[in-house]
């Protein structure tokens, strides 16, 4: 999809707004309601700093809303970008994080950590991320190898088939760590289903980091992931370099997949939900498709964290739950068209 | 320009190519012929360096191994008979990811000349009116001139073409063969063509190199291997009589 530049920037400014809307509705809206005059005063005031912002209300949107939706926001974000990476890398609109297996594999190497009691001093939660990015990146690698060795296409039901068992053997694994270790490691429910409840600025502060570290450079190959998505040989015939793309591509998915794990579980199936839906619009173009990713999944997750918190309220579903369900439907349309012959 | 020199491709224990030297000058058209799994394309494979080989390879006397794949697709352009369309991409996108390797400056943004190439391209192969068209819409012989337009594009010296008439009908496949004997005028150029039809690599070659399970069974002029008498020897069977044959039927 080519634009000119008013076009584009039209878009930019319109998605913009759809954020920031969807941003505010995320913080007025919960189990208790905070009107919108009050929410904008109360962020105007706590962010840009006017008056100390007090009383129930404010601590409800600066202390518990507005970190968790900004975790939210950020972790949509990561997670369909190494939707994104993925599909295209290995030309198949089903690999995505949670499909692959990666994220139990992280949600294990968190849990591990958690239980050996790995910490990196002065960052408490650095030592969970880096065993997950680290767990994330070799379950990548693992399920990768285990793929070629079958036939070396990486055909989608193979790599589809290894992620299920493997994500099946790393959830089982996760379910010995839970029973021995009593109070230390919370729920499974947690590590498989995912949830944002009780975020802070910290934990957004690392996700905002995760991103512009590991994000940036995925978003600077679209157009070796368009040759890949085309095809890895042709990609080589017109010069990429093939190799060092791969690598680059895997390691920072697998970072950015290891952070938001050890930060909110695994949430499943936004890396596959959104990148579908853009494609869909947009096509599959990776200067379009990942940048607009990025950004519908950072809509997608805070909505869908909000759906969590308010539709059952007072009980609160884990956000993993919402994104299943629509997950999972769209798993079932994009195999049944891919098996009746490409997706768009 | 091209050089291979004891060149040998394994697959496992099994050497599916073994110890083949060859030379590609400037001008010439090399056409590689052989029964099924005499390793043709594994040899395109290895001259465009996405099969891993023994031996020496050198492109204008540097070794490809040290030539970044960026350079080499600047100056081999492969077509490969693997390709499939999975996402829809439009055929511009396609065609114009032939121009990769020619992109320069920050983030490689700079390609003066790519959509004057592109556009060249997509009218050679008969895709201007196509060029918005989605990939997963387009038959066989479509696609495969879309990856022929890709390899134009490219712009490179030497093309090296894997069954490039793969899918395509009579008259694009005469087409083609004319287009790449007038790209081929421009000096400093050479073409080698993986083909299976005997009679299309006898008309158009001019250097012929006869592969047999792996193995060198004749090289050089193309009117010099390719007899009907070599044919025999590799492929079993009288070939020249049989294409002889066919031929008569229409007299009949």
């Amino acid at each position: 999809m080519k634009m000119n530049a008013p076009k584009k920037a039209v878009l930019v400014i319109m998605l913009t707004a759809l954020f920031l809307a969807a941003l505010l509705l995320c913080v007025c809206a919960g189990s208790v309601k905070v009107p919108l005059g009050e929410s904008l005063t109360i962020l105007k005031n706590g962010l840009f700093g006017g008056p100390k912002p007090e009383g129930m209300n404010a601590s409800i949107v600066l202390s518990l809303r507005l970190p968790r939706v900004l975790c939210a926001a950020l972790m949509g974000a990561a997670l369909s970008l190494c939707g994104v990476v993925m599909q295209g890398l290995l030309r198949n609109p089903l690999a995505d994080g949670s499909t692959l297996g990666i994220s139990t594999g992280a949600a294990l190497g968190a849990a591990l950590s958690i239980v050996l009691g790995i910490s990196i001093p002065g960052l408490p939660i650095a030592g969970s991320a880096a065993m997950a990015m680290v767990f994330s990146f070799g379950s990548l690698v693992l399920i990768l190898a285990l793929a070629w060795g079958i036939d070396r296409s990486f055909a989608t039901q193979n790599i589809i088939l290894i992620g299920v068992v493997f994500t099946m053997l790393a959830s089982s694994l996760l379910s010995i760590l839970i029973t021995f270790s009593g109070e230390r490691l919370r729920s499974i429910t947690y590590w498989t289903m995912g949830s944002l409840t009780g975020k802070n600025y910290e934990q957004a502060a690392v996700l905002l980091g995760g991103l512009l570290l590991f994000g940036t450079p995925l978003m600077l190959l679209s157009r070796e992931l368009n040759a890949f998505a085309v095809g890895e040989e042709n990609a080589l015939h017109v010069g990429v370099p093939v190799r060092r793309v791969k690598l680059t591509v895997m390691i920072c998915a697998s970072a950015l997949i290891g952070i938001c794990v050890s930060i909110g579980g695994s949430i499943a199936f936004v890396g596959l939900i959104i990148p579908h839906m853009v494609r869909l619009a947009a096509g599959p173009n990776h200067r379009t498709l990942l940048p607009l990713s990025a950004f519908a999944g950072a809509v997608f997750l805070m909505l869908a964290d909000l759906a969590a918190r308010s539709v059952l309220s007072p009980l609160e579903l884990p956000i993993g739950v919402v994104t299943s369900l629509i997950g999972a439907v769209t798993f079932i349309v994009i195999f049944y068209r891919s098996r009746k012959g490409g997706v768009r | 320009m091209l050089k291979a020199e004891h060149l040998t491709v394994r697959y496992g224990e099994k050497a599916v190519l073994g110890d083949l030297s060859l030379e590609v000058q400037e001008g010439e058209w090399w056409v590689v012929v052989g029964p099924n799994g005499a390793g043709k394309s594994t040899l395109a494979g290895a001259l465009g360096k996405s099969v891993p080989c023994e031996g020496t390879v050198t492109l204008a006397g540097r070794d490809i191994r040290e030539i970044s794949p960026q350079e080499y697709a600047r100056k081999v352009g492969v077509l490969s008979q693997n390709h499939s369309a999975v996402y829809g991409f439009t055929v511009e996108e396609v065609v114009g990811l032939g121009r990769y390797a020619r992109h320069t400056g920050f983030l490689r943004k700079g390609d003066p000349e790519g959509s004057g190439k592109i556009d060249g391209a997509l009218a050679l192969t008969g895709l201007s009116e196509m060029r918005k068209r989605n990939m997963l819409t387009l038959s066989g012989g479509e696609q495969q001139r879309v990856f022929l337009a890709q390899v134009i594009c490219q712009d490179p010296d030497i093309l090296i073409l894997d069954e490039p008439a793969n899918h395509l009908d009579l008259p694009f496949q005469q087409e083609l063969f004319s287009l790449i004997g007038e790209w081929l005028k421009t000096p400093g150029r050479a073409v080698i063509t993986v083909m299976h039809d005997l009679s299309l690599a006898r008309k158009y070659g001019t250097h012929a190199l006869l592969l047999d399970r792996g193995r060198c069974a004749g090289q050089g002029k193309a009117s010099e291997v390719l007899t009907p008498e070599a044919l025999r020897e590799v492929y079993g069977m009288d070939v020249y009589g049989w294409m002889k044959d066919l031929l008569n039927t229409w007299n009949e």
